[in-house]
């Protein structure tokens, strides 16, 4: 019930969007089974929302944590340049896989670092990444475009379990067990009293520290796998353009999710209601016939609603704004407290 | 009279920080205004520097009533502050910090030369030979001081509050800074300096007012007190008869040793110290603040680590070298900054209580939901922590009410040795009396506890033996009948040997 | 030395370093051809990294600024093309838009109490978005005007050409440094980036400061989509993306912290020359590889971040808690 009540904003949204798209194309909601497989504008998609569906899924625990990772689209092209690298060499799937995905822990882990450790603030230590990850990429395929031939690595991409796409599967997939892996144990919790106040959740015994790298290696290996799926679907690597901005998208989906950037409590279903919404108005315009030019203005309109309906400063209705800028003004010139900078 | 308060008051949810307070500065005077945590002085300050708007009384300068509403305005009418910190900026040069909003300009560019001109007129007077083009990062914490107060007489010139500004300097800078004081004083300019440091108040100040709880305990020229009596005014007889109803009746009983702190220290935190703790003892810190009484409590709970000697128990040396090794020995620690250092705001009362017992047992093992629930509703009602349910958020609750929030987080643990630091700071009288029954309850069962308090009659009330901090270092030891008032009074103000560390 | 400019002349000793190694291996590279190409090439980089310093020595961020770009050149164009206006008034009006827009971004970041870092992600996707709805294809530009603009220089000794643009974007940074450290809006960023408290108590506005830094920064991603618009002749809404990326490199690399109150925009000019050079090494010397750029930029960038870390726990100063 109250998992509903937490989804409830986004749920309509993404309803309204869909009676939306469906009023000016009304074939929105048909499902076809075509060759055994289900077809139509919705298994669509679910299936181009996986990368940045999976993305949503680390990048709700990180920034649960206070943080951010800029780096996750450049992870991307790692572990697909680091996967299609070891299938063009016939080291196997199994290979192929292990190795992607070590390449997304090594960069999960390496962001961590930095943050947990070293003490350097998330945004511009996951830069580093983000601006050289490309490169690194482009080294493992030596500035080509990486294609191959693998039907077992296509599968993932382009495959259909049940009539389902793969890549829908693996990202509803990811986001129930991490979502149970979080909620059945304690991990969840631990993670929400780290991002609200490290300091008093480091006095009463949480490792602050390890959890902080838990997030951002579990942020790479999300990332890893949007990697694998986004290989897999063209059936090459493209350094440069694999998982391009797909940060941004990722980030929006969970402040769409209704998730405060300044850490704490976390829905993961609801982030990736948010990446759905995203999904559904790429799709959307398309088919309501709308010039996809019109697409990345809709999102920044929709964006700026969104950010002005979380705005701490408007709460409600103006005598909130009122009472909350004074609070803020009030804190801020408490100079002992100054607030977190 | 250059500033007279009447009958100020002001309150937040749950407190009454400031209670029909009166106080008065005249022209050419330097006063102290005294208290412990929470006895009301910064809420004072703010009312008068704009940063809160009062609730009732009336501030009158130079005759005429004001009501700053912000820090600019308070400046504009002549009242200047000084912080302990956060004045000025580090990342800005000297000149810059000075003359900060009135820069001498040139064809709308800073003119660079008239800016460190005047700069160097502004800091004229206060005895600083310095390079005003470089950055204040560059310069002692002392220098810096002066600096903010030069630019705060310049833009204020009437009015200075000095808050805390010889906390982090050693004792040549503090005779400086004072004669820079006394300098401004002889200029006619009404001072009000705020400070725990007692020689220092007796060494600069004309007269003083102690705040205590909100109230004004006194206001009296500092040539007629002494020490003990000022002591007695800032940590005196305050406490309700209800709290000290409960009074021990002290003996002294022999119990088997649970710890011991062997020249336990860490230099510029506290002198290395010993400490033996008794099973179901209660150990009282008694020293101002600053004195190192939290800075006991950190070392021995692990959040610094201890440079010096170790702490072992029955079974040998126990590792003290994080919070986590101290939970792992079996310590807790409720510290002072409730909301910095205790709650986890967002949270629910349910998930602050069980935080530490998951904490311990590793995120693989969660505690099952019935459990945490029947453990929180068994501490909502074993404390009588006023709330609608266990899973409201911390955050909207009482500070009391959060306090036995705290303290519930730690009974769960069934800790050996629990720390509490200020546990009834800023909370009203009610719970003040349920803690310390709660404290007497739990060593009962053969819990250790070590209580910081600036109560006196509160650590009389609940400890076995008194230690004394004083100069960040353990002084006296008080135990069985020798625990009064008098007693820790004297140890607290016999002389220094240098008040500043 | 002070210790505010041991990042400045690390970058100043680098980009000296990574010059000497340059000339070195292709003595070519000292003559003055390569010296105006690296100012030409480098010109809209230069010009919007002057705004992005004074942004994030505010403590912020502006990731619209490649956006606005590509949208200047794209409002040019089509201006051009379609009203048959002279460029200097379409130029007027774009600088009015691009700068208005980040005056509002300013008052949002401000008036919302949201970390600019997402109101300007807003921000760009509705530059973005706007150039789209202009055109979806590359527009040329054929004016006798812009002909002019984009053939103007002047020839230094050695026969290289120190074009127009060029020069734009060292009047720019000129500029852009007498704004940063000689004027009061310059201490007021400055003081922001200290610490936001603190600069209140000091009497800074924080309303029409967080508007004119944003404000600023939209000014300067106009010019540079001007002086991008000469330099490829054209404008397409695809054009620059990423630059905003480029543009916090190199500030960074150019010696100013990312957490704000510590900085010069000359070290901006240094950084976007350091990575030039870089790029035109990497042609010069043509069996090394492109993607060696971006890794080597990441390194430099993880280098200065540590160097500051590493300073300011030295100073033990730094920011107020």
């Amino acid at each position: 019930m109250t998992i509903l009540r937490r989804v409830a904003p986004q749920l309509l949204t993404l309803l309204a969007l869909v009676l939306l798209v469906t009023a000016f194309f009304p074939e929105f909601l048909r499902i076809e089974v075509v060759n055994g497989r289900l077809v139509g504008p919705v298994m669509d998609i679910l299936k181009r929302g996986a990368p940045v569906g999976l993305l949503a899924v680390g990048m709700t625990l990180v920034i649960a944590t206070r943080g951010i990772d800029l780096s996750v689209g450049a992870v991307i092209a790692i572990a697909g340049a680091v996967a299609a690298w070891a299938i063009t060499r016939d080291l196997g799937l199994a290979a192929a896989l292990a190795l992607a995905f070590a390449a997304g822990l090594a960069a999960g882990l390496w962001n961590g670092v930095l943050v947990a450790i070293v003490g350097i603030q998330p945004i511009v230590a996951t830069l580093i990444l983000m601006t050289s990850g490309r490169g690194i990429a482009q080294l493992v395929t030596e500035g080509r475009i990486l294609t191959f031939s693998h039907d077992g690595l296509a599968f993932l991409g382009s495959g259909a379990v049940l009539g389902i796409p793969v890549p829908a599967v693996l990202w509803v997939a990811t986001a129930i067990a991490v979502t149970l892996l979080l909620r059945r144990t304690a991990l969840g919790m631990l993670i929400e009293a780290v991002g609200v106040n490290r300091n008093a959740a480091a006095l009463a015994g949480v490792n602050a520290t390890v959890l902080i790298i838990a997030v951002y290696s579990a942020s790479g290996l999300c990332a890893a796998l949007a990697g694998v799926v986004a290989t897999a679907d063209i059936r090459g690597a493209d350094s440069n353009n694999a998982g391009l901005w797909m940060e941004l998208d990722a980030i929006l989906a969970v402040v769409i999710g209704g998730n405060s950037l300044l850490g704490g409590r976390f829905s993961i279903a609801a982030s990736l209601l948010g990446a759905l919404i995203i999904q559904t108005i790429d799709t959307g315009i398309l088919l309501a016939g709308f010039p996809s030019e019109y697409n990345l203005s809709i999102k920044a309109v929709i964006v700026l609603v969104i950010l002005v309906l979380q705005s701490p400063n408007l709460m409600h209705h103006w005598y909130a704004l009122r009472y909350f800028a004074m609070r803020r003004r009030e804190a801020a010139l408490d100079p002992r407290k100054e607030p977190g900078t | 009279m250059l500033l007279t308060i009447r009958s100020l008051t002001k309150t937040f949810p749950g407190t009454k920080a400031l209670d029909d307070v009166d106080f008065d500065l005249e022209a050419g005077e330097v006063h102290a205004l005294l208290g412990e945590n929470g006895a009301g002085k910064s809420t004072l300050i703010k009312c008068l520097t704009g940063a809160f708007a009062r609730d009732a009384g009336e501030i009158v300068l130079n005759g005429r009533q004001v009501s700053p509403r912000s820090t600019s305005e308070a400046q504009e009418l002549g009242i200047g502050t000084v912080y302990q910190e956060v004045n000025l900026l580090p990342n800005l040069t000297v000149a810059q910090n000075l003359t900060f909003g009135r820069e001498p300009t040139r064809f709308g560019l800073v003119d660079g030369r008239a800016q460190r001109r005047l700069a160097e007129e502004m800091l004229e007077g206060y005895g600083l030979d310095i390079d005003v083009t470089r950055d204040l990062s560059a310069y002692s914490v002392a220098v810096r001081q002066i600096i903010a107060i030069a630019r705060a007489v310049a833009l204020s010139g009437k009015v200075l509050i000095l808050d805390e500004p010889t906390a982090s300097l050693d004792a040549r800078e503090v005779e400086t800074l004072f004669d820079v004081v006394r300098g401004l004083r002889e200029r006619g300019l009404g001072i009000v300096f705020v400070s725990h440091f007692l020689d220092q108040v007796f060494a600069l100040t004309d007269r003083v007012t102690v705040l205590r709880n909100g109230r004004k305990v006194t206001t009296e020229r500092t040539a007629d007190l002494d020490r003990v009596r000022l002591i007695e005014h800032m940590l005196g007889h305050a406490l309700e008869d209800e709290v000290v109803g409960h009074a021990k009746v002290h003996k002294s009983v022999t119990r088997p040793e649970l710890l011991r702190f062997e020249t336990f220290g860490r230099r510029g935190h506290i002198e290395p110290f010993d400490l033996t703790v008794g099973k179901g003892e209660v150990i009282g810190l008694a020293g101002l603040l600053g004195s190192g009484r939290t800075e006991s409590a950190e070392l021995m709970f692990g959040v610094e680590r201890a440079q010096t000697g170790a702490a072992r128990d029955a079974d040998g040396p126990i590792d003290l070298g994080s919070p986590r090794a101290a939970i792992a020995a079996g310590f807790g620690f409720a510290p002072e900054e409730r909301k910095e250092d205790g709650i986890i705001a967002e949270l629910s009362i349910r998930e602050n209580i069980v935080l530490a017992l998951q904490a311990r047992s590793g995120w693989a093992r969660p505690i099952p939901r019935a459990e945490q629930l029947r453990l929180a509703n068994d501490y909502i009602q074993r404390l009588d922590i006023r709330t609608s349910g266990p899973e409201k958020a911390i955050g909207d609750l009482s500070g009391g009410n959060q306090q036995k929030v705290v303290l519930a987080r730690w009974l769960a643990m069934n800790p050996r040795f629990l720390i509490l630091d200020e546990p009834t700071r800023g909370i009203d009288v009610g719970a003040h009396a349920e803690i310390l029954r709660l404290i007497q309850q739990v060593t009962r069962d053969g819990m250790s506890i070590l209580v910081i308090s600036s109560e006196l009659d509160e650590l009389i009330a609940v400890s076995d033996r008194v230690i004394v901090v004083r100069d960040r270092r353990h002084v006296a030891e008080l135990t069985g009948a020798e625990i009064d008032t008098d007693a820790i009074v004297r140890a607290i103000a016999a002389p220094g040997r240098e008040e500043v560390a | 030395m002070n210790p505010r400019l041991y990042p400045l002349a690390a970058t100043i000793a680098i980009f000296l370093l990574a010059w000497g190694i340059c000339v070195a291996q292709f003595p070519y590279m000292l003559s003055t051809r390569v010296v105006g190409n690296l100012l030409t090439d480098n010109a809209y980089l230069g010009i919007v990294a002057v705004g992005m310093t004074l942004v994030i020595l505010s403590g912020g961020i502006d990731l619209s600024v490649g956006s606005v770009i590509a949208f200047s050149g794209v409002f040019i164009a089509v201006m051009l093309r379609d009203t048959g206006m002279h460029p200097l008034p379409v130029f007027v009006l774009l600088l009015l838009i691009t700068t208005a827009f980040g005056a509002a971004m300013g008052w949002l970041i401000y008036a919302l109490a949201m970390p600019p870092f997402i109101v300007t992600l807003a921000g760009m996707f509705l530059m973005r978005g706007v150039a789209y709805m202009l055109t979806i294809d590359s527009v040329p530009i054929n004016h006798g005007f812009y002909d002019m603009l984009g053939k103007a220089y002047w020839l230094m000794p050695g026969k290289g050409r120190l074009t127009l643009i060029g020069v734009a974007m060292l009047a720019v940074v000129a500029v852009g440094m007498l704004v940063a450290h000689r004027t009061r809006f310059g201490a007021a960023v400055f003081a922001l980036g200290g610490g936001e408290a603190t600069a209140r108590l000091m009497g800074v506005r924080l309303g029409a400061t967080y508007v004119r830094i944003y404000a600023f920064s939209g000014l300067m991603a106009g010019l540079a989509g001007i002086v991008f618009s000469i330099y490829t002749r054209s404008g397409y809404p695809l054009a620059t993306v990423g630059t905003e990326l480029t543009a916090i490199a190199a500030v960074v690399i150019g010696g100013t912290l990312l957490t704000g109150g510590s900085g010069y925009v000359f070290g901006t000019l240094i950084g976007v020359l350091t990575m030039g050079l870089i790029q035109t090494y990497i042609v010069f010397d043509g069996t090394l590889s492109s993607w060696w750029t971006k890794i080597i930029i990441g390194l430099l960038l993880l280098a200065f971040i540590l160097l500051q870390k590493g300073l300011v726990r030295f100073s033990g100063a730094g920011r107020p808690a």
